[in-house]
């Protein structure tokens, strides 16, 4: 395990029946494993052990999975190269000496090294599709809910979905058909069946794009590395040349989408991590002092910096004078993104860009300006904030032989087109 | 605490307001990276009023008794607890 991809590295045998008989899948440490200790990267849930498994993980053990260990993270999903995790941060397999991306490194660590065939990360802004990228491996962020967030430990929840990461399209697709599907324990699941959608997802990943349009909204490639976007255009003549064809669009909203989903994830983080109070869990609380005065001792204890800065912000957006300047505005953007993306979905079959528009940093580089962290996410957070599904598939490296990820979005439970797109090119 | 004009008791402020203590150092950092953030967010001021179209379905169900955590799963990952229940700090 030297690339620091588990935090937690203890097998889980699944049935001994299943389409995933044989196989191995490490799974993010904010999903829940029946008494399998689950910390979240976080030193507030170091001695963690939950006594129920996540719904996608008794999924897994039906479909005859075996789970190889719990894969490291940055602390609560908050961050974008698993360099906030409480337990010392993964290496790029793919790129010795660079991050992973994040926050689901440890996932696209342990596939891309394989260390596991597949993996589970959670993607609330780019999360699984941002690793993907940057250890050249496939990931998948499915529609929301079109998969049960039930044993999920939430940071954002109108936002995050979990998703599968593989080595090829094909692979991913055949995860999201194990974990798919609503559940009776997630009131946002849906069944995409009742939605009128194709739920065969291995079988889409036949790379026949012949006739296929695609939509590429130039505000996602515009502002982005040189050799990331030469990368990308050159897949796209791959695509071309496979017989789909291509035409740019305009979405005006995506200016505004990483400041909308900073203050909606923030926000919601800020509610949901109050639970972390050291009565429940958490470190063993032996302060003097009241209820209020304990409660701040144990998350100044247990919180790292970047999870602070988020509560901090998130709490600070909702107080009272400011709910209507940042969080009501936030929504507005949100709505006005799913918007641009509906339009441009209504004259394409999926849209294409970078998934990322700067090829992996060196470890250490970001870790001091949260502000430069946080724009990274400029073309993944968009598809969050829209509820649609995207995937990120291996588009090609740069001169210094650094994966580009390529990420393709779909319409709302529409997954089987952009693994289509995706299957043309991994 | 906008138009960069943060201060440190603003910073001390939210942090009680959500119950987070901070060093002095974090309270330093935090005052610059907040001006720089927040001056970030002040640009959802251009972003126009929008009519979103709610898409909501029913999910209640019966409320019937169900299988649960028993009691003791339920407590075994707290610090402290006593005769079945979490023991927490007095309140005030």
């Amino acid at each position: 395990m030297s690339h620091n991809a588990y935090i937690t590295d203890e097998r889980i045998e699944g049935d001994d029946e299943g389409p995933l008989a044989g196989r191995t899948v490490a799974v993010k440490d904010n999903i829940s494993t029946d008494g399998v200790r689950t910390t979240c990267g976080s030193a507030m849930l170091d001695d963690y052990v939950p006594p129920y498994d996540a719904t996608v993980v008794q999924r897994l053990k039906s479909a005859g999975a075996t789970i190889t260990g719990k894969t490291n993270m940055d602390e609560f999903g908050m961050g974008t190269t698993t360099e906030t995790s409480a337990f010392g941060p993964t290496e790029n397999p793919a790129a010795p000496g660079h991050v992973p991306g994040g926050s689901s490194g440890g996932s696209a660590a342990a596939v891309a090294a394989g260390e596991a065939d597949f993996a589970l990360g959670t993607d609330t802004g780019g999360s699984v599709r941002c690793p993907a990228a940057f250890c050249g491996v496939v990931g998948i962020k499915p529609t929301y809910g079109l998969v049960s967030r039930y044993g999920l430990i939430a940071y954002a929840n109108s936002l995050e979905q979990i998703g599968p990461i593989a080595p090829s399209v094909e692979e991913a697709a055949e995860l999201l058909e194990v974990i798919a599907g609503p559940d009776e324990h997630d009131a946002t699941t849906r069944d995409p069946a009742a939605e009128g959608a194709d739920t065969d997802y291995a079988a889409a990943a036949d790379g026949d794009v012949a006739g296929m349009e695609i939509g590429i909204p130039t505000e996602l490639v515009e502002g982005a590395d040189e050799q990331v976007v030469e990368t990308f255009w050159d897949a796209i003549d791959d695509l071309e040349a496979q017989g789909a064809s291509y035409h740019e669009v305009d979405l005006p909203s995506v200016e505004h989408a990483v400041e909308a989903y900073y203050v909606i994830a923030m926000s919601e983080a800020s509610s949901n991590l109050a639970r972390f109070d050291g009565v429940r869990y958490g470190p063993s609380p032996d302060y003097e002092g009241n209820w209020n005065e304990e409660f701040a001792g144990v998350r100044e204890e247990g919180f790292g910096e970047e999870v602070k800065r988020r509560i901090l912000l998130g709490t600070y957006a909702l107080s009272a004078g400011y709910h209507d300047k940042y969080y009501k505005k936030a929504q507005d953007a949100r709505a006005w993104v799913k918007q641009d993306f509906d339009e441009a979905l209504s004259e394409a079959d999926v849209l294409a860009s970078p998934t990322m528009p700067v090829p992996p940093m060196e470890m250490g580089e970001s870790l001091d300006d949260p502000l430069t962290m946080y724009l990274a996410d400029a073309n993944t957070t968009p598809v969050n904030l829209a509820n649609l599904p995207a995937i990120s598939v291996p588009a090609g490296e740069t001169d210094d032989g650094l994966p580009v990820g390529m990420q393709l979005v779909g319409p709302a439970f529409g997954e089987t087109e952009m693994i289509r797109a995706g299957s043309a090119l991994a | 605490m906008s138009d960069s004009a943060v201060e440190p008791e603003d910073v001390r402020h939210v942090a009680s307001l959500a119950r987070v203590d901070l060093d002095d150092e974090e309270v330093d950092r935090f005052v610059e990276q907040f001006a720089d953030i927040l001056d970030y967010f002040e640009t959802l001021d251009e972003v126009p009023a929008v009519d979103s179209e709610t898409d909501l379905a029913n999910v209640m169900r019966a409320d019937e008794v169900r299988d649960s955590l028993d009691q003791d799963e339920a407590l075994g990952n707290a610090p402290e607890s006593e005769a079945g229940f979490f023991k927490g700090p007095k309140v005030s």
